[in-house]
């Protein structure tokens, strides 16, 4: 890590590149830092709002447990999926939860390896909400199945059957995709919490939570020989965990680039997926973090500058998606190909041409207004932006999974997709899963990343002088 | 990559870890800590120690001081390499599985049997590169991920039951926003007045003894 000497810089949301914005507001002791970070956790009692969240999001929760649990009693005739619209509601919500995860290891693995040090205030929410999503997501297919009893057939489990899956369909690779991309993303989320756990078992003021705490702190105790294999191991789970970011959406795309319906069958697919999945999660990231550092008192951390940072990736994502978005539409004209033409004229004029415009409203046009600094600025007009695009891009996968089913090759095999209210509810009650899961992590569990904070302060580098106590500098 | 293999110096300066009561200690000390609060002062004393001899010693500190490692002179490790071989193995592992389950029909072996399939579709070749490489990926990552992070806590000996720098109620602050040095007394340099001393001139905050 490079340092740069800064010269007290005031204003975080200064552009003068001589100035290096700072990334922690009000702090020049580490002490201070633990203490504010952890004050909400270590408080007796949560805010307010955070029970009035808890309650709707626990209920939300237990409404899609019972829908669960009448799909399966009932079957899923209880769904508005037909045919020809075999995939509605539960693989529309599986891309959307997936996608959201997306932006969390950007943060994490990316971002760290480019170095982007203002990544370390936002990080650790982000990397719980990528695998919060992840385990929404890994439920729609799981129900999707139909005989969920049987879902085990999706591993290659020997049987007395000697049945095996099959290899060569995407449906599959997406279980590996998934299950590594959960596995690799709990596993990074857990490594860099274990130093901010022990610093949690160090202050616990109960047994029963230094017993917690230091249990999953595994016996950390900042020794520099443990931080450099740690630094070590940081780095190359970032680094493994950067291809496979990009392959999961791209493997979820292959759920539809690689069978031969009008509107799936284009080599576009993985990468206008992948910028999609980091757009959304950016829009999931700023949609927590804007209310998590109003409630929390994060603002020192989560300052305007890293918001107005993600807005500009919003921006930048937003805009290739905006571009894949014509691109699909040339290349369905410049092919020469009627069924894709079709497709196309269908999507914006069909009889889903409503959640067409839905989705290019939200999705292509909100996000264009963080070009202007003031809307960058205004941290309520963009949390109102960020939900827009998170509704645009749930929007976006049901325009593609519906419309290319719906509207297929022959006209005597159209048909039409309407969801249940059963749809309609277990959707919703995805989201109280979501939240109930990010209200116990941060209630219970660091929600910044504390001793990498601490590591980006400038008080950190060994060789400033910025010492109050100067004893030992000589 | 550097990734040599450390010598047996530098091997002896990574085993400071074990959590071991020493019975030929001497007295009943199991070692010093000298307390700073800056980094800048641990780095320093780390670099002094150091010159002065001392192979079993450790920093403890809130977060990775940049450059502490080198000061210290822990030599660099093996990790990357372990995670190399932990990726071979996962897409070795990918291949099999793909080719046995798909494109095989033998079994592997015979009490209990298990026994691969053709799957013939489409006219598709039966081993189908292109349409294997996802999950070979996919595999190479996982398994790489989890050697990453399960050798990670081996080399460290983690999880760790026991310490005497986590026992001292003195040093709860090593996780918050103090910086800690400690000299064991197994260390053949270690005598309790010329280490303490040693410690004394390096400007510490305090001096904590440790018990075993």
């Amino acid at each position: 890590m490079t340092t740069l000497p800064i010269d007290h810089p005031i204003d975080e949301l200064s552009d003068d590149p001589r100035q290096r914005a700072p990334l922690v507001l009000n702090h020049d002791d580490f002490g201070s830092v633990t203490a504010e970070v952890l004050r909400c956790n270590e408080a007796k009692k949560p805010p307010m709002a955070w029970y009035v969240a808890f309650v709707i999001s626990f209920a939300l929760m237990s409404l899609l447990g019972i829908l669960v649990g009448y799909l399966i009693v009932t079957g899923v005739g209880v769904w508005g999926n037909n045919n020809p619209a075999m995939w509605g509601f539960p693989i529309v919500n599986f891309v959307f939860w997936v996608g959201i995860g997306h932006a969390g290891t950007l943060i994490s693995a990316i971002l760290f390896l480019f170095r982007q040090k203002w990544r370390t205030s936002i990080n650790r929410f982000a990397e719980a909400m990528t695998i919060f999503a992840v385990i929404c997501a890994g439920l729609f297919p799981g129900i999707h199945v139909g005989r969920i009893w049987l879902a085990y057939w999706l591993f290659p489990i020997p049987n007395q059957m000697e049945m095996w899956p099959q290899f060569r369909s995407p449906l599959l690779w997406d279980v590996f995709a998934v299950g590594t991309y959960f596995t690799v993303s709990l596993l990074f989320w857990y490594v860099g919490m274990i130093p901010d756990l022990a610093t949690m078992r160090d202050r616990a003021t109960t047994k029963v939570k230094a017993v917690a705490y230091g249990f999953f702190s595994l016996g950390w105790r900042g020794s520099m020989r443990h931080w450099h294999r740690y630094e070590r191991a940081y780095l190359l789970l970032a680094a493994l965990a950067t291809p496979l970011v990009l392959s999961v959406h791209s493997v979820v795309s292959f759920d539809f680039a690689v069978a031969q319906l009008p509107g799936w069958h284009t080599t576009i697919f993985p990468p206008y997926f992948v910028a999609g999945a980091i757009f959304s999660g950016f829009a999931m990231v700023l949609s927590l973090a804007i209310p998590a550092r109003e409630l929390w008192g994060l603002k020192s951390f989560i300052t305007k500058r890293h918001i107005e940072n993600m807005c500009k990736i919003v921006l930048l994502t937003g805009s290739m998606v905006g571009y894949a978005y014509g691109m699909e539409f040339f290349i369905a004209w410049y092919s020469g190909e009627i069924y894709e033409s079709f497709a196309f004229i269908n999507r914006a004029f069909g009889q889903y041409a409503w959640a067409y415009w839905i989705m290019v409203s939200c999705n292509v046009i909100c996000p264009q207004l963080f070009w202007f600094k003031a809307i960058r600025r205004n941290v309520w007009v963009i949390f109102i932006i960020s939900l827009f695009v998170n509704l645009g891009m749930w929007f976006e996968r049901f325009v593609i999974t519906v419309t290319s089913l719906a509207n297929d090759f022959l006209p005597s095999s159209w048909g039409w997709f309407e969801p249940t209210w059963v749809d309609v509810l277990t959707f919703v009650g995805s989201f109280g899963l979501f939240m109930t899961l990010f209200l116990l992590f941060i209630r219970f569990l660091p929600i910044l990343a504390i001793s990498e904070i601490k590591a980006v302060m400038p008080e950190a580098d060994p060789h400033a002088h910025h010492g109050h106590d100067g004893e030992a500098n000589q | 990559m550097n990734g040599s293999t450390p010598g047996t110096a530098t091997q002896a300066a990574t085993s400071p870890d074990t959590v071991m009561v020493d019975s030929h200690s001497k007295a009943e000390v199991w070692g010093l800590a000298a307390q700073f609060s800056t980094p800048a002062g641990i780095s320093e004393a780390a670099k002094k120690v150091r010159e002065a001899g001392y192979r079993w010693f450790d920093c403890h500190v809130p977060f990775p001081v940049h450059g502490l490692d080198k000061a210290m002179g822990v030599p660099y490790t093996v990790l990357p390499v372990i995670v190399f071989f932990g990726g071979l193995t996962g897409l070795c592992l990918a291949i099999f599985l793909q080719v046995f389950t798909n494109s095989l029909e033998v079994d592997i072996w015979a009490i209990v049997s298990v026994v691969g399939y053709q799957f013939e579709v489409s006219g598709k070749p039966l081993i189908s590169t292109p349409a294997f490489v996802p999950v070979a990926f996919e595999l190479t990552v996982l398994l790489a991920a989890l050697t990453c992070v399960s050798f990670m806590l081996f080399l460290n000996k983690l999880p760790c039951l026991y310490h005497p720098v986590l026992k001292s109620p003195k040093l709860k602050r090593i996780t918050d926003d103090r910086f800690v040095l400690v000299i064991e007394a197994r260390d053949p340099e270690f005598a309790r007045s010329t280490t303490e001393a040693l410690l004394e001139s390096l400007g510490p905050e305090r001096i904590v003894e440790l018990e075993p």
